[in-house]
């Protein structure tokens, strides 16, 4: 199928590495998730306290988007960048994490700052307000990664006029095991939007 | 390529508290009758209120089903919702399931001995799936308080895109001491069954349901409503609070109404979210206000079910369209006197009233929000 | 009373995850809320989680927690007047 639309630009955070179209930009070696994430967040010259109360999952979608956003955002004017986003455990990580909380009657404080980010859409609601994208936005659930359903519904977004361009993620996070692949969709760029090259890049 | 075909819900159904099918679902809404009830103990919450299916007449209903006893009270829910649709609507090659949900099985984690991928969504969604015998792999919306009406949505897109044939959506949360204790710690429930835009109100009542819809491509020759419009946008404010301007919300009903391409004073009938806490339902009268929709007759159902969380928008939406087909709007229960700051034409009891345009909203955490547009077509 | 404050500010610092904040960034009068050190409402319901697990108070009110919250000094002299634990 012919396609208008292209990846303009993509991310890769797995196995402590941070890859931005491709070339990596922090590799580090027999370090968790948790100290790997805050040093791409400084390699990236992130400054924003909020990072670091996010939970895994967010901060892992957080900074996938960042990596590319901090180089398409127009300061000046609104962006319309709608957000679709997908994983495999939706926020089950912090959810076994807030069950815990609740689980022991003597020992029982239910935390309001675990508790909101047993929402997988959460991560959205973080990279909207960073950017102030007032835009389409959807988290989904696959078993695996769907690059047929991300291309269609991207597409459907772009094509209906309900956005100019898509940041489409992939953002995986459960027990220290975790991939974030995200993706920038739009009218320029030099690869073209489909399923097989999504797929590529996915695989890569 | 999106083709220009009109996109119709033409059969729905639902399993509350209230009954486990439409019919006494309706019959008791009318009466005023709620699913909310007092629960002197709940783990470790006491003296709350929410609205419970009893297990025993669950169980007993989806024996007319299945007498397979490897389900959860949430599969047996979302099952017996669907049930009835499979039976008049047939599952093709090209059918999608789309489920809606927040939490799913979220309560298999109080079991430490079940293996921890018994609570991923997807691995419910693959149950009902083929407990129905779907051939394309299923689509689960987290999208927090909005999935439901956001489920709609994506089967609109995903149809007019070629993507499939029709979509079976189906919606469903259940209460467990997760939701509960932590809506508790964000201080967030009411003390009394919710007040939905109430000067009284002071939080939410959880409950739980499922429902299910049918949409497809294809011209119904029954009572339906054809899917003219919709939006689904971030507030991009906070992802707990919802925003003072209802920006968001706004924005969704405004690119609805584009879809559309109606007037706004054709609208009859607003579905609202109204959870009955004191940020939220104002935020809604700033927005509905802002989109000039304000003088339209509105309810919240919240009264009657409590908050279904991630089935709430389709359970609305199916009750909504009861009141579309039988020409009567109604009471938003809970409601007496405005405590929201904007005046709403909030519904104080029953109307009749004959309604070719119903707007459906729902707004959630990660200042999510979506509306759909709907027109009454037979 | 000042060791009660030295408390308060690193069970805040750890709590609230304010990262590359130390104790003495923090000044018992400075607000905690708004320009100070930019909590919100979020972190507010979590410092009422904060004052029953390590001070056993639980807040009637919890619109009671704005005027208790709003430094250091005024968070450590409620806890020290009401205080289980």
């Amino acid at each position: 199928m012919t396609t208008n639309y292209h990846i303009s630009s993509y991310c890769k955070i797995e196995n402590n590495t941070l890859q931005l179209n491709g070339a990596t930009v922090l590799e580090m070696n027999d370090v968790l998730f948790p100290e790997f994430i805050k040093n791409a967040s400084k390699t990236i010259g992130l400054e924003y306290p909020k990072f670091f109360k996010m939970d895994n999952l967010s901060k892992l979608a957080f900074l996938g988007a960042e990596a590319i956003l901090k180089d398409n955002i127009d300061l000046e004017n609104e962006n319309d960048i709608a957000l679709v986003f997908a994983n495999k455990s939706s926020s089950l990580d912090t959810d076994v994490k807030y069950q815990d909380s609740i689980s022991d009657s003597e020992n029982y404080f239910p935390s309001p700052a675990v508790f909101v980010y047993t929402l997988p859409n959460i991560c959205v609601g973080e990279i909207s307000i960073k950017h102030q994208l007032k835009t389409e936005n959807a988290f989904f659930v696959f078993d695996d990664f769907k690059p047929d359903f991300m291309s269609n519904y991207a597409s459907y977004l772009l094509e209906s006029g309900k956005t100019q361009k898509v940041l489409c993620g992939w953002v995986e996070y459960y027990k220290n095991e975790y991939k974030a692949f995200v993706y920038l969709v739009e009218k320029s760029g030099t690869i073209a939007h489909d399923k097989q090259n999504i797929q590529t890049l996915y695989n890569q | 390529m999106i083709a220009n075909k009109t996109i119709y819900i033409s059969d729905a159904n639902c399993v509350t508290p209230l009954g486990f099918d439409l019919e006494a679902n309706w019959k008791a809404l009318v009466k005023g009758q709620s699913g909310i009830q007092f629960q002197e103990k709940y783990g470790n919450l006491s003296s709350i209120y929410a609205s419970i299916i009893e297990d025993e007449k669950l169980n007993e209903s989806f024996l007319k089903v299945s007498n397979e006893n490897t389900f959860t009270k949430l599969e047996k829910m979302l099952i017996l919702a669907l049930h009835p649709i499979i039976n008049k609507n047939k599952v093709t090659e090209k059918s999608v399931l789309i489920l809606s949900t927040t939490k799913g099985n979220i309560s298999l984690l109080e079991n430490q001995e079940l293996p921890i991928e018994e609570a991923q969504l997807a691995t419910l969604a693959k149950k009902i799936n083929t407990f129905f015998g779907f051939k394309t792999e299923p689509i689960v919306v987290s999208n927090a308080c909005v999935s439901g009406v956001l489920a709609v949505s994506v089967a609109k897109r995903m149809i007019q895109f070629g993507a499939y044939e029709n979509a079976f959506v189906i919606a469903g949360d259940e209460i467990s001491e997760f939701v509960l204790s932590g809506f508790n710690s964000f201080q967030a429930m009411s003390s009394l069954p919710c007040a939905p835009y109430d000067e009284s109100r002071n939080g939410v009542t959880l409950g739980e349901a499922a429902a299910a819809v049918y949409i497809s491509s294809e011209k119904p020759t029954e009572n339906a409503v054809a899917i003219i419009g919709d939006g689904a946008i971030n507030d991009a404010n906070h992802i707990s609070g919802p925003s003072r301007t209802g920006e968001g919300l706004f924005k969704s009903i405004e690119s609805a109404f584009k879809d559309a391409n109606i007037s706004k004073d054709k609208l009859d009938y607003i579905s609202a979210h109204g959870t009955a806490t004191l940020y939220n339902d104002e935020m809604e009268a700033t927005a509905f206000s802002r989109s000039h929709i304000d003088t339209v007759a509105i309810n919240s159902l919240k009264g009657y079910y409590g908050h279904t969380l991630g089935a709430s928008g389709l359970l609305e939406i199916v009750i909504g369209l009861q009141s579309v087909y039988n020409e009567e709007l109604l009471a938003s229960k809970g409601f007496k006197n405005s405590g929201v700051s904007i005046p709403i034409a909030i519904l104080k009891e029953n109307r009749k009233k004959e309604i070719k345009y119903f707007l459906k909203t729902a707004s959630g955490f990660g200042g999510c929000n979506t509306a759909i547009l709907f027109e009454k077509i037979n | 009373m000042e060791a009660l404050k030295q408390e308060l500010k690193s069970k805040i610092i750890e709590v609230l995850n304010l990262e590359d904040i130390a104790i003495e960034d923090i000044n018992d009068n400075d607000p905690l809320f708004g320009d100070g050190l930019g909590l919100d409402s979020i972190d507010a319901l979590e410092l009422i989680v904060l004052l029953d697990k390590e001070y056993g108070i639980r807040l009637a009110d919890p619109k009671q927690g704005k005027a208790i919250f709003e430094s250091i000094e005024t968070m450590a002299a409620y806890i020290a007047e009401n205080r289980t634990k």
